[in-house]
């Protein structure tokens, strides 16, 4: 391990996140709120500790995959524990496992709460709270890669740890380039929906919240009814239209905008899955609650694409309360919180391409049975998927499953309602956000005991980096020396 | 520059890390997913998996918009049809490996007929290296400039040479010689020496000058030169042919020892000049009956590391004055050196070095070309030759005024035939060559040797 060469990145990481805070800051100077001393506070801090760390000096600026795994988990643990000092501070949020609890739920994008009432805290928190899912949506590191000039080649071991999916992979040759053509991306599709939301008569300050939380896939509002309190189809169907978009994979937008070539992007494999379950699931949605919830066909057709858009791509927004439409509606849901967004977008869960491995991984065991001198190869877009990556999305499901049962043991010390406990996790391992029940698009997370908050915490940050960054972190041969 | 290059070997790999380091859009081309995924975790550097005779695979790559397109595979078919596909795909330049003798003599419309914009034989440009070292054996290594009016020596000082304990000063006042020493290697460290630096045992040192005055510098520092008379080449492959045809310009006598019998054969056909010995060198009976002691120098160059390694150390032991030894893997290169062996040559890092130096050319072909480039000291330091003009920036004015780049040494100026060592009151001037040694910084243009006045 190069420790320094960690401590030196998680130091550069630190100083991104002082400048990420200054918009906020910003706003409270705008606004002259009481948050305004709490942010400068913050930032000095964060500058000073990042700088402290990048003053170290490594022996080699060599970083292997492991060391890439330590400073994506470390530094995802920093930083959250720094970007809940504007909370703490500020008073916002008093207690200090709360403020984390909420800072991390920002970060990795779930936009579950501890808050009770949303409206009464100061612009600049609200804002900060949603710019932290739009920095930890695309990740925070990735942001350093394309902004930091100093960034060797290893940094490929970063990326990959911090970005969502199976087999993460560059665009263009160069890695800093590639981060730069992510985030060049991202920030065209964030000022779209600004501009979007703004014709939608919303106003800029809450305009930039929900493009944030959108982008990020986050799903925090600065409004305690979520988008509901706008009451606009319009808005409702932009909201919707781009959490779509957010849970696309990138790499797509990319190919589709640089290389002319929209149409091999529509030819894509996981976006074709994406797009059909998000289509099925809404139709069998709108279906199951009409007549039962609603009167009219085109508003169950309204709230059923908007609660699968936001509960697929795992954002967690809410126009109405899904707690109490039919069961087979809210199943579908819990499904899609597994299931997830694209790899390579800014959304969490399992993630539809690894879900298509399993499916044809199932298919081929099938067909051995038939067949068992069978050779079949497992493929996607026409291409043979490594049987490394196909064992490793395997693993990767087995251990993401093992992680949520022994944390919903855990949460069920609470002895809470049984739906509660087990949406309390799903909704947090998979970043969505809302769950059902008590946990539910108008409950809240405050009623958690410490022990569980903290458990739920880590929840999200295992689903945001996919498992195993944080998981290395308990394992001591990862700190053993020359193994 | 958007570089593609097809084959992830020894050679694509040392091109890539070489050239991705310095800044340049690397895409790699290979079947092997194993080789691509070490490139893939040490380098930034795009990888493609394919064959890189498919045209999809290419365009993959970015064949339209490449610059340079490098095919370095095993195989010279694959690398001739590779570059004509990439060429025919829009590609700016294309560069091949081909090591077959049979193509080498048809190579100029080859190279027309196929597009091909510079062709490289490995083992015909490792022979012309171990020329190169043969031709000043006291040299542990040696690059030439300006068409070889200048050369750059480096040299291991050893214990007990006249030089050792000496300053560069003391040195000068004694035998003013204008030669200079661009640089030290000292264990691991890289030193740029000064006026008052002392030269210690065991340095390596780089000595900048004419050849002539260089010579002179390694007679007053106690190593003597001679001419080598006789060679002794041990395996009969490809690189000895063609070693054997440099010798034999080179007026020196050739002896190969080569254990199949068909191939001595062939050789003596292909080679009247020289004296073809059937029989197995690794065996020592073989090299005492033709007489290695006398040699003046012995060169083992048959496809196993290991005895090409064993051999040059016998022969070192026997007194022979130069050993120059072939190995393919050069993974433990710093170990062998230790060993006591004049000089490693590998025909892989002499190719990527070769392809470097062309590509670098081209992208300085806009103006102020790098006419000349070596790696020296491990790769850590780069010795160029510019050509000044009109537009270079640092033109007349004398070298003390100017904000010289730290790490940054002008070795020498070239001037016609006059060789300028420079001291602070000279000056550059339009249409010459001057010789720069850069340390762990990068030139791309000899306007860059100043700072910029802001």
């Amino acid at each position: 391990m190069n420790y320094r060469m960690i401590a030196k990145s998680i130091g550069n990481l630190l100083m991104v996140e002082a400048a990420c805070m200054l918009p906020s800051f910003l706003v409270s100077l705008i606004y002259m709120e009481s948050d305004l001393p709490a942010f400068a506070w913050s930032i000095a801090l964060a500058m000073l500790g990042g700088f402290a760390l990048t003053c170290l000096k490594a022996r080699t600026p060599d970083l292997y995959a492991r060391d890439g795994y330590a400073v994506v988990a470390l530094g995802w643990v920093l930083m959250s524990v720094i970007g809940a000092l504007p909370f703490l501070f500020s008073g916002a949020i008093p207690r200090p496992v709360d403020a984390v609890f909420e800072s991390i739920s920002g970060f990795t994008t779930t936009g579950a709460t501890i808050l009770r009432d949303i409206e009464r805290l100061p612009h600049g928190i609200l804002f900060w709270r949603s710019f932290t899912h739009w920095m930890g949506g695309m990740g925070v590191l990735v942001m350093m890669i394309a902004i930091l000039p100093s960034v060797k080649a290893n940094t490929i071991h970063i990326l990959r740890a911090e970005s969502p999916g199976p087999t993460p992979g560059k665009l263009v040759p160069k890695i800093s380039q590639t981060a730069k053509i992510l985030y060049a991306i991202y920030i065209l599709l964030t000022l779209a929906e600004t501009i979007l939301l703004l014709l939608g008569g919303m106003p800029l300050y809450d305009a930039l919240i929900h493009a944030f939380s959108t982008a990020g896939t986050g799903g925090f509002s600065n409004r305690n009814l979520s988008v509901a309190a706008y009451g606009s189809a319009y808005i409702e169907v932009v909201i919707t239209l781009f959490m779509f978009l957010f849970g696309v994979n990138f790499t797509l937008y990319f190919i589709a905008f640089r290389r002319g070539g929209l149409r091999n992007a529509l030819r894509d494999e996981e976006l074709r899955y994406y797009f059909f379950i998000a289509l099925a699931a809404t139709l069998m949605i709108a279906v199951v609650n009409y007549g039962q919830v609603y009167r009219s066909p085109l508003l169950s057709l309204r709230h059923a694409a908007f609660q699968v858009s936001s509960v697929m791509t795992t954002t967690g927004f809410s126009t109405v309360d899904f707690n109490l439409w039919p069961v087979f509606s809210r199943l579908i849901l819990l499904l899609l919180m597994f299931i997830g967004a694209s790899a390579g977008s800014t959304g969490g869960g399992i993630k539809v391409v690894r879900s298509i491995v399993l499916l044809k991984t199932v298919q081929r065991e099938i067909t051995r049975i038939n067949h068992p001198r069978a050779v079949r190869a497992i493929k996607i877009n026409g291409h043979v998927v490594d049987e490394a990556v196909v064992s490793g999305v395997m693993a990767f499901f087995f251990f993401y499953i093992l992680i949520f049962v022994s944390a919903v043991m855990v949460v069920a010390l609470e002895g809470r309602d049984l739906i509660t406990t087990v949406t309390s996790v799903v909704a947090t391992i998979n970043n969505v956000g809302p769950g059902l029940n008590a946990v539910g698009p108008m409950g809240n997370f405050a009623g958690f005991s410490p022990l569980s908050k903290i458990v739920l915490s880590l929840c999200m940050i295992i689903g945001r980096l996919e498992v195993y960054p944080v998981m290395l972190l308990f394992f001591p041969g990862f700190w053993k020396k020359g193994i | 520059m958007k570089i593609i290059i097809v084959g992830d070997g020894k050679v694509g790999f040392n091109l890539a890390e070489n050239l991705s380091r310095e800044d340049n859009d690397v895409t790699i081309i290979d079947k092997d997913p194993e080789a691509l995924r070490k490139a893939d975790e040490t380098l930034d550097v795009m990888c493609v998996r394919g064959n890189g005779l498919n045209t999809g695979v290419l365009a993959d790559a970015g064949v339209r918009e490449a610059d340079v397109v490098i095919a370095a595979t095993t195989s010279d078919e694959m690398n001739m049809v590779c570059c004509m596909t990439a060429k025919k795909l829009g590609a700016q330049h294309t560069i091949a490996r081909i090591r077959d003798p049979e193509y080498a003599s048809e190579l100029g419309r080859l190279k027309e007929d196929l597009g091909l914009d510079m062709v490289i034989n490995p083992e015909q440009a490792v022979a012309g290296e171990i020329a190169r070292l043969l031709e000043f054996p006291s040299a542990v290594n040696i690059e030439s400039f300006a068409e070889g009016r200048v050369v750059m020596m480096e040299m291991k000082v050893a214990a007990g040479m006249p030089i050792v304990g000496m300053s560069l000063q003391e040195m000068t006042r004694r035998a003013p010689l204008s030669i200079l020493i661009g640089g030290v290697v000292r264990g691991d460290e890289i030193i740029i020496p000064r006026g008052d630096f002392v030269i210690c045992a065991g340095d390596v040192i780089y000595v900048v000058g004419r050849p002539y005055r260089v010579i002179q510098f390694f007679r007053r520092a106690g190593v003597q030169p001679q001419k080598i008379k006789n060679v002794m080449i041990m395996g009969g492959g490809r690189i000895a042919y063609y070693l054997a045809r440099y010798l034999d310009e080179m007026d020196v006598g050739v002896k190969i020892i080569e254990i199949d019998e068909q191939r001595c054969v062939e050789l003596t056909e292909m080679l009247p000049g020289a004296l073809i010995i059937h029989g197995d060198a690794s065996d020592e009976s073989v090299l005492h009956s033709e007489k290695l002691e006398s040699m003046g120098a012995f060169i083992p160059v048959t496809g196993h590391d290991e005895d090409n390694l064993i051999a040059a150390l016998l022969a070192k032991q026997y007194g022979v004055g130069k050993v120059i030894a072939k190995i393919n893997r050069i993974n433990f290169s710093n170990a062998i050196r230790n060993l006591g062996i004049d000089n490693l040559v590998s025909p892989k890092i002499t190719t990527a070095n070769y392809i470097l130096r062309y590509v670098r050319g081209l992208q300085n072909a806009v103006d102020n070309p790098v006419k000349t480039l070596y790696r020296i000291m491990d790769g850590r330091a780069e010795a160029l030759e510019f050509v000044a003009d009109e537009h270079t920036r640092c033109t007349d004015i004398p070298l003390k005024k100017l904000r010289i780049r730290p790490g940054v040494l002008v070795a020498a100026i070239v001037r016609r035939n006059e060789i300028i060592i420079p001291g602070g009151n000279d000056v550059i001037k339009p249409l010459d060559s001057v010789i720069l040694i850069a340390y762990e910084t990068r030139l791309n243009d000899l306007s860059d040797l100043a700072l910029s006045e802001e």
